[in-house]
This record gives C-alpha cells, sequence and structure tokens, in this order.
C-alpha cells in the first residue's frame, strides 16, 4: 500500500510535467482545443471512475449532470449577474444537492435497476434543457458570457489549457488521496462484499451516496468550465450518448485505476478527432470499443497493462 | 451477565417459517455454541442478530438495549462482529486492507480530511496499519501480510475474516461454521484461536458442524430443529438428552 502511494505520486508528478511541457509541442489551436476537450472530459471520468470503479456502481446519466453544470453556472452569471466562479461553485453546489436528494431511492437498487434509474434520471434532465427553450435556448442552445476572475477575462486556448490542466491536476491529487484513506476502502469494500462492508460498520448506502454526489459534483464542475470555454452552450452535450461517452472511456481506461480514466478519457477523445471520415459512425465505434473492452480487456487498458507488466518483470 | 436476549423470536420468509418462537440468551464472556441439522435456521438466527435480516416478530437485546431491526453497521458500532459461512472476503483487495476495514468504525473516516491527506489522517493510517499486522499475526497469517485476497487459499482466507471480525473489537462475535473446509490440522488449531479471542473478554457464538470442535469450547450448547429450540445446556447435558440424540445426533453422534 505504501508502494501504491508512491506509485500515486510519482504518477502525479509525470502528469505535472506532462502538462508543463505539452504547450511546447503543440502546433496549433486545434490541437489545443483537443487536448482541453480531453482535460475536461477526464475530470468526469475520474469522478465517474470512484463511483462505477471503485464503489462498484453504476451511472448511465452523468451527462445530465455534466450538463446542468453547462447550463447553470452561465445562466447564473448571466441573468443574475454573479461572477462566473460564484456561479461556477453556486452551479457545483445546487448539482450536489439535487444528486443527494435522488441518491437515496436510486442507490437502494442495484444492478440493471439502478442502471435504468440513473438512465431515466439522466434523459429527464436532458429533456428539461431541450424543452425550457426560454431559460435554455432550447435544441438550440445558447450563448454563454466569457469567464472571468478577479477581472481578469479567461480568454483564447493558452488561458484555457492551463486552467483546465491545473483543476485535472487537483482533481488527480484529491482523488489519489481519496483512493488510499479509509472512505476509499470503504468504497471498495462494498463493492467486494455489501453484506461483509455493512457487517463491519459502514453505512453502505451513505458511502453510496457520498461518492454519487461527489461524482455528480465533479461533472456539473467540468460542464461548467467546458460552457465557459466552448462560448456556446447545446443539449447535445447532456444527451444519453454522452453519458454513454463517459461510461466507455473508464470501462476502456481500467475499472479503480485513477490515471486509467484519465487515458480511456484521453483516448476515446482524440479518436473521434483522428477518424473524421467515420464521424457518422461514431456511436457505432464506441459501442465497438465498449464490447471490445469487456471481452478482451475486463479490466481495462490501464490494470490490464500494469498486470501484464509485473509478470513480465518477475 | 447476560449480554444477548433473544425473546420470541420469529422469522418467515412469505408462507416458510424458518425460526419459531425461539427465545434464549447468552451469558457475557462465554462460548456458546448453536448447533442443530442443516435448514434448522442457525444462519437466519445469525443473520437477524447482526441486522442483516429484520425479524417478522420478536426482540433482541444487546445489553439490556433493544436492537431489533437495527441496521447491521450499526450493530457493529455497539460491538457485534461475524464471519460468514460462505466466506465473504473482499477480493478486490489486500489482505492487509481487509483486515484495515475492519477497524472503519476506529477510524471515523471523514471526507475532506480524507480529499486533502491531512496528516492527522496518514498518521492514524499507518498506526491502524500496524495493528491490522499485529491482528494478522495473531490469527496466523504473518506470512499473508504482503498478499492480495484473491491470491490466498481458502484456509487462509477463513482466518482473514476472522481477523477483520476481530478488528471491528467486538464485545460479541458470531462465528458461522469456522471449521468448514478446514483440514484436521487447521481445524485443532482453531480451538485454541477461538479460546485465546474468548481469554480477551469476547463472548462467542459459535455455529458449527464439526462436534467435536463443539463440545472441545463450548460453555453452553443450544440445539435448534426446524427453528424451534430443542434443548439447551452444557455439552454434558445436551449430549445426553434424548431428544437431542434422537433428532440430531443419531446412533453414532455420542461417540463421535
Amino acid at each position: 500500500m505504501v508502494d501504491h502511494r508512491r506509485k500515486g505520486t510519482r504518477g502525479l508528478v509525470l502528469l505535472a510535467l506532462i502538462i508543463v511541457a505539452l504547450p511546447a509541442v503543440i502546433p496549433n489551436a486545434y490541437i489545443y482545443d483537443v487536448v482541453i476537450l480531453i482535460g475536461i472530459n477526464a475530470i468526469v471520468c475520474i469522478g465517474l471512475n470512484l463511483l462505477i470503479g471503485y464503489a462498484g456502481q453504476i451511472s448511465l446519466g452523468h451527462a445530465g449532470f455534466f450538463g446542468l453544470g453547462a447550463y447553470a453556472s452561465p445562466l447564473l452569471s448571466d441573468r443574475l449577474d454573479w461572477p462566473p466562479a460564484l456561479a461556477l461553485l453556486a452551479a457545483a453546489m445546487a448539482v450536489g444537492l439535487l444528486s443527494f436528494a435522488v441518491a437515496k431511492p436510486i442507490l437502494k437498487l442495484r444492478g440493471h435497476y439502478l442502471a435504468m434509474a440513473t438512465l431515466g434520471l439522466g434523459i429527464i434532465i436532458s429533456i428539461v434543457l431541450n424543452q425550457e427553450g426560454q431559460l435554455t435556448g432550447g435544441p438550440d442552445g445558447m450563448p454563454v458570457p466569457p469567464f472571468s476572475l478577479l477581472g481578469q477575462r479567461a480568454e483564447g486556448e493558452a488561458t484555457w489549457y492551463w486552467i483546465v490542466g491545473a483543476l485535472l491536476l487537483a482533481t488527480v491529487w484529491l482523488t489519489l488521496n481519496l483512493v488510499d484513506s479509509p472512505v476509499g476502502r470503504a468504497l471498495r469494500a462494498l463493492h467486494g462484499s455489501e453484506v461483509a462492508a455493512a457487517v463491519t460498520g459502514i453505512d453502505v448506502l451513505r458511502y453510496k451516496i457520498m461518492v454519487f454526489v461527489l461524482s455528480a459534483v465533479l461533472a456539473s464542475v467540468a460542464g461548467s468550465v467546458y460552457a465557459h470555454y466552448a462560448g456556446f452552450i447545446t443539449p447535445s452535450e447532456a444527451t444519453f450518448f454522452r453519458s454513454i461517452e463517459f461510461v466507455t472511456m473508464v470501462v476502456l481506461g481500467g475499472m479503480a485505476s485513477t490515471f486509467g480514466a484519465l487515458i480511456g478519457a484521453a483516448l476515446l477523445t482524440a479518436l473521434p478527432q483522428v477518424l473524421t471520415p467515420l464521424q457518422d459512425y461514431q456511436m457505432l465505434t464506441f459501442g465497438a470499443v465498449l464490447v471490445g473492452t469487456m471481452v478482451f480487456m475486463p479490466k481495462g487498458l490501464v490494470p490490464s497493462l500494469a498486470e501484464r507488466l509485473a509478470r513480465h518483470r518477475r | 451477565m447476560t449480554q444477548l436476549v433473544v425473546e420470541g423470536l420469529h422469522k418467515s420468509f412469505g408462507a416458510f417459517a424458518v425460526l419459531h418462537d425461539l427465545t434464549f440468551s447468552i451469558r457475557e464472556g462465554s462460548i456458546h455454541s448453536i448447533i442443530g441439522p442443516n435448514g434448522a435456521g442457525k444462519t437466519t438466527l445469525f443473520n437477524v442478530i447482526t441486522g442483516l435480516y429484520p425479524p417478522t416478530h420478536g426482540r433482541v437485546l444487546f445489553n439490556g438495549a433493544d436492537i431489533t431491526g437495527r441496521p447491521a453497521h450499526a450493530l457493529a458500532a455497539l460491538g457485534i462482529s461475524r464471519t460468514f459461512q460462505n466466506l465473504q472476503i473482499f477480493l478486490n483487495m489486500s489482505a492487509l486492507d481487509n483486515v484495515l476495514v475492519g477497524y472503519h468504525l476506529s477510524c471515523r473516516p471523514r471526507l475532506l480530511p480524507s480529499l486533502f491527506r491531512w496528516p492527522a489522517v496518514v498518521r492514524r493510517d499507518h498506526e491502524y496499519r500496524q495493528r491490522a499486522e499485529q491482528l494478522m499475526a495473531f490469527v496466523g497469517l504473518s506470512a499473508f501480510v504482503g498478499a492480495e485476497a484473491s491470491a490466498m487459499p481458502y484456509g487462509a482466507l477463513k482466518r482473514l475474516e476472522l481477523a477483520r471480525a476481530l478488528a471491528v473489537q467486538p464485545k460479541m462475535l458470531l462465528l458461522d461454521e469456522p471449521a468448514a473446509g478446514l483440514n484436521p490440522k487447521e481445524t485443532g488449531d482453531l480451538d485454541t484461536l477461538i479460546q485465546r479471542i474468548a481469554e480477551r473478554g469476547v463472548t462467542i457464538v459459535l455455529v458449527e458442524h464439526d462436534m467435536r470442535l463443539v463440545w472441545a469450547v463450548s460453555n453452553h450448547i443450544l440445539v435448534l430443529d426446524e427453528g424451534r429450540k430443542l434443548a439447551e445446556g452444557t455439552g454434558a447435558e445436551v449430549r445426553h438428552n434424548p431428544d437431542v440424540v434422537a433428532a440430531y445426533l443419531g446412533e453414532g453422534g455420542r461417540h463421535r
């Protein structure tokens, strides 16, 4: 476990170095854009991986929380004239409260039932964003005011790169801490055996709610950042397909691996950019990746490679 | 002093009654065995006492407090811990982490300090890690401190579950067939281990089919048959009870 912690720190330092070094080799604004999107998706996936990979629960509705964050933050800063940073935090808190309110009935369900309930929740959010046209602009979407903090406006890909990079680094650090703490142990325990977790004193439902809310809040923050960065937001960011994208990233990268979630997000954000000719088949591609991973590499990329490496060393 | 009182306990699943009007009590510090043929309701009784199933009627009192229907995690906090007949190991974790989960209540983990890795969290975690290692040594698992649970043999997993249950620091420990699947040598070690745990002041409630182990360690025996109390008393009393002999032990049971 000490070894585990050292590995985590090493990974964190490596990630920091990559984030610092990357701008030197990024040739143009287009690649910046892809890298920023990778960072935003990675934040969602790292949170979702706490829920899926560590605690063994499932959510097919996390794009809903991403979408709520993406809409709530600009609405608060635009209509109520709040500073964007405050609006982002308020949006995160509101999503936290909403996810807390729905978590208790939802997380009493297991397996398929939990999947269906979260799916339904995501779809409801998606419908609301589409239908509340006066507020959200409906299917056409709405413009988002620029982000500013202490009078400084965040503009241009380079600035956003550092903002997202810093947020990603903070998310990874906090997540590694959590996973390696008694709270993280309790999450893995309820994944392993709910009855055994309960008789050792773990309030199983409370921990499920905690991790669900945490992952929803991370998705909301990532959504708000995305909206301010993109400057325009449509309900397509909160669709069922977007939820499946997030889950596929987590599954491909690796269950119960923070860096796995990051790498899954990187690969599947970059893939559609590389395969632009196949744009019409994007859903098909993601489906194939999901099925392929489940069949050939059920633990996901990073844990499987780590295992192979460990075996090779021996 | 009486530690556990079970009063008029009744448990049915649909129309099927597993426990009928069961009343008995367990003295603090004793080794209390519950025996009976398969289907007698022993495991169901454990599940009701440890809060995994609510009873249909009846009450359970622990140290004088009514604990009927309280959830399992709350009962763990009161000092009731158990092992399982079919192992419930966290196979996705290391052996040491399995035991560390047992210290969950002592750690009282909170979200924010854990997220920011406050020094107090790290220090306490280090402390519990050492205690978990000592506990693994106590149950004879020193060799497995660095092992992944999924790579351990069955007998070792049984001990691991015992270590995890002890980490909860129980006042009462319920063992559901600890000898099942063990070889005679391992069962022999279990006698001493159970007695050493009892010497620490932990009340032991033992469900077991290995009669040699039951006769060797029990102060008191409760015999269940089809969810009803058939007999109770000391080993000698139970062994010579004609109902017990007829219903359960059979003619060969006396001499085993």
